[in-house]
């Protein structure tokens, strides 16, 4: 048990990723950021729509999107190579764009189909919403689970992977290059794409967004059609979550897509202000998350989330509006202004 | 794009595709080559001592996770068991570090603690902030999981973690089950039989009407906390099967199968055990065809068929069976206008010819000729009326009068009953009597009848024909005997 968690070498562990080893871990907190402030932000309209499991649903489902995407990308780019005479184990670059491409399309597909499948379900017959998320959500992981261990030499894909990503293994990445100057791994390239067009789409659409999360009723007399924003929310949903799928799996991302927003909605009730803070928290726990994995030898991914978790914990606590210790102080105060005594008729006659 | 199709030709192709897998299996790793015809010998001559492990231990979780699944399905908690089952991998591995084996009763006690933690804190966050039910599950459900996953990935670098086994506990793997997890999972499985028998008026009582069960004294808090702590039992046995992230699957999908298949709560129970048994052995069934294929998607994928096929075709809530009700029902209630239009006719003639001109009867109900005469076709194939060859005429057969009769009768019993007993105005009532005239049935038009004194005028003065009347003017009628129990649904 004692040799589970090592000893707090402050050296190694707080000077070091910033210092010596800053071409590892400089990425891999960058990217650790990245994944949770596009989670976050597109979180907190998951949370003001009660739509958390929604994403949960989205987050698992993206497998089989992905699974088959790889699979078909790889019957493609083989035939591609057969053609022209490609070897492509001497040559993978040629995998690249039709990957990507594949990717993004699985990732859209599933999210439709998931939205879809959870609405049929739950207009078409008595099944509940939670049930029909729940029946959902858990085929299509299954699907996704027995495609990727049928069809394990295909699929660069393993179980660990889907559960807690590997998010420690962007540095060693490929670079993006452009003409010789080595930019960024391309993992956090893409990641940072997806995250300021997360960013960008807010911007534009604030308005849209805003109205339509919190009435839909004003949202269509003015003129904003919700189903069309409920659906373009969610695939861009499972555009976010796969591409934050490699780094942290399938069930963390649902932490980094609640955690941010439920912690900024504990301490604000403004929603630009939330957004603000779900951007500090996702830096908040990436760093911390970062460390901890240094220190504790442990999943990185895991890790961000734990933090994340702690740092939620905390604005329970001791949020001025909401907390547990502010509430439960001013319910003190306010039961030493009664007397000590029974409450009495002539306490309430005096006042 | 083979793989494209595949995804489009449905789940049932799917499981013939995963019943093809060993060939696969064998390429991926396997020394020999294993045929599928082979392994369905062995599991089904049920050799193996690890095999048999793994099929009973299917069995159990199924009947377990079936039967407390149906209650969570019934008080939409559906998603608290998803929670429920990911909260508890930081207790597996917990109960792991306990001496660093798979000691299954340090991973059950470590693992429940774990759960019920996971539920305690989703009320919590509930009940002392603002976020919404949704929310709080899903943040317990990732955290939870994430310190979990630490733990998990902490041991596994451990220089004896490696061989542990504990990776198991993520997707399942039904064929490691050993001798002490099935008597755990059978002692389970007895305990929550039994403490569902004793406490089912309680259980029922509290998932339909808390409310009403806390006037009649059942503890509702304690009835939940013991329920909570028995899912969160089932859960744990299910583990080693089925794995930590889809075992809320084999909760909820059995259960809403049994769902759409009645409802009555014993039978619910009765057919959510069912389905999660058959699940858990086609499960096990399947994972074996291949080599070191994980059990509880397979699980998964059975009971989702499963629940495809209720989906569609469950008795009165599939969807196919409702729209077949729904095509014939509109059917009906069409052949019935056209019927009643045949006997307005009759009646504006004073019953002094025998049939109607085609184009009375569209004149009537302002229809083209051809469509009155499709109309009047399909009356005549069912019995109801006949039209002579050359004659553009409709003739009522007595089965056909008999039937117009009876519409009209119930027509104008609830146009006169919405004007006396409702206080209607006359002007008011046609449109719901058109929509009630379908649906009346025999015993309740005899309690009509008498409450409105037998009365042989509707509210615009028209006759309304007793059911003597019709009796005797063409023979028998089946009816059944007045008795004023109401509407009944025909069994």
């Amino acid at each position: 048990m004692s040799e589970m968690i090592p000893a707090l070498d402050w050296q190694a562990i707080f000077v070091a990723p910033w210092t010596t080893e800053f071409s590892i871990y400089g990425w891999i907190f960058l990217m650790g950021f990245l994944v949770c402030a596009a989670c976050g932000l597109a979180g907190n309209y998951l949370i003001l729509r009660r739509m958390a499991l929604v994403g949960d649903a989205i987050s698992h489902s993206v497998l089989p999107g992905l699974a088959i995407a790889f699979l078909a990308a790889n019957a493609w780019t083989n035939r591609q190579a057969a053609g022209e005479g490609i070897d492509l184990a001497v040559e993978p670059s040629g995998h690249g764009i039709s990957y990507g491409f594949a990717i993004f399309m699985g990732a859209l597909i599933a999210g439709v189909l998931t939205t879809l499948m959870i609405e049929i379900i739950h207009t078409r017959t008595r099944i509940k919403q939670d049930a029909a998320i729940g029946i959902t959500f858990s085929t299509l992981f299954a699907f996704g689970v027995v495609l990727i261990s049928v069809y394990a030499d295909k699929v660069d894909l393993d179980a660990d992977c889907v559960l807690h990503g590997e998010i420690a293994f962007v540095s060693i990445q490929p670079f993006f290059t452009i003409g010789t100057y080595q930019l960024a791994p391309s993992p956090v390239i893409r990641m940072g794409l997806v995250a300021f067009l997360t960013l960008g789409l807010m911007v534009v659409f604030y308005k849209e967004l805003l109205v339509s999360s919190f009435d839909p009723g004003l949202a269509s007399s003015m003129g904003i059609n919700a189903t069309f924003v409920h659906y373009a929310l969610m695939c861009w949903l499972s555009v976010i979550v796969v591409s934050a799928f490699e780094a942290v799996g399938a069930i963390l991302v649902i932490a980094m897509l609640i955690l941010p927003g439920a912690t900024a909605s504990m301490l604000t009730t403004r929603f630009p202000i939330v957004l603000m803070l779900s951007l500090l928290h996702a830096a908040a726990s990436s760093v911390l998350g970062l460390h901890l994995a240094i220190w504790l030898n442990s999943s990185t991914a895991g890790c961000m989330v734990v933090a994340g978790a702690g740092i939620f914990c905390v604005a329970w606590v001791f949020s001025p509006s909401q907390g547990i210790l502010p509430n439960w102080l001013k319910r003190r105060q306010n039961s030493k202004c009664l007397p000590s005594g029974e409450i009495g008729t002539e306490t309430v006659g005096e006042s | 794009m083979k793989y494209l199709r595949l995804n489009l030709i449905g789940w049932i192709l799917l499981l013939f595709m995963a019943a093809l897998t060993p060939v696969h299996a064998a390429r991926i790793g396997d020394i020999t080559e294993i045929s599928v015809w082979d392994q369905t010998v062995r599991f089904f001559s049920f050799k193996d001592p690890s095999l048999r492990y793994a099929l009973t231990g299917a069995i159990l979780l199924g009947l377990t996770c079936g039967l407390l699944g149906s209650f969570l399905v019934v008080r939409k908690l559906a998603l608290l068991g998803d929670t429920l089952s990911h909260a508890v991998l930081p207790g597996v591995a917990a109960g792991f570090l306990w001496d660093m084996d798979k000691n299954p009763v340090a991973i059950f006690i470590g693992a429940t603690v774990a759960g019920l933690l996971g539920s305690f804190m989703v009320t919590r966050i509930t009940t002392t902030t603002k976020l919404k039910e949704d929310t709080a599950l899903g943040m317990v459900l990732a955290c939870f999981f994430g310190v979990g996953i630490c733990l998990v990935t902490m041991i596994q670098r451990l220089p004896s973690g490696n061989k542990s086994g504990i990776d198991k506990f993520l997707f399942g793997q039904a064929a490691s089950l050993g001798q002490s997890d099935i008597q755990l999972m059978a002692v389970v499985t007895l305990l929550t039989f039994g403490l569902v028998w004793l406490f089912y008026k309680e259980l029922l009582t509290v998932s339909f009407d808390p409310g009403f069960a806390y006037s009649v004294m059942i503890p509702v808090a304690w009835v939940h906390h013991g329920f909570m702590l028995l899912l969160a039992f089932s859960v744990v046995i299910a583990l080693q099967a089925v794995g930590v992230v889809l075992v809320s699957a084999m909760l909820i999908t059995p259960a809403a199968t049994a769902y759409l298949m009645t409802d009555r709560l014993h039978r619910m129970l009765l057919f959510a055990c069912l389905t999660g048994m058959l699940a858990g052995i086609m499960g096990a069934f399947f994972s074996f065809l291949g080599h070191q294929l994980p059990t509880g998607p397979f699980m998964v994928l059975s009971a989702a068929v499963l629940f495809a096929v209720a989906f569609f075709f469950a008795p009165s809530h599939g969807v196919v069976i409702k729209w077949w009700t729904r095509r014939s029902r509109s059917g009906r209630v069409r052949r019935e206008n056209t019927l009643k239009a045949v006997f307005h006719v009759l009646e504006q003639e004073k019953f002094r010819q025998e049939g109607v001109t085609l184009v009375e009867l569209a004149e009537l109900r302002r229809q083209t000729l051809d469509g009155t005469e499709a109309s009047c076709l399909e009356l005549v194939r069912l019995g109801y009326g006949t039209m002579p060859p050359g004659e553009k005429a409709f003739y009522l057969t007595p089965k056909g009068m008999r039937r117009a009769q009876t519409i009209v009768r119930n027509h104008r019993l609830w146009e006169l009953y919405l004007t006396d007993a409702a206080n209607y105005s006359p002007d008011h009532v046609h449109d719901d009597a058109e929509e009630i005239e379908h649906i009346l049935g025999e015993d309740l038009v005899r309690q009509l009848e008498r409450q409105l004194n037998f009365a042989d005028r509707d509210p615009h003065g028209k006759p309304i024909p007793s059911a003597e009347e019709i009796i005797s003017a063409h023979g028998t009628v089946q009816s059944s005997p007045p008795t004023a129990t109401g509407y009944r649904k025909p069994s």
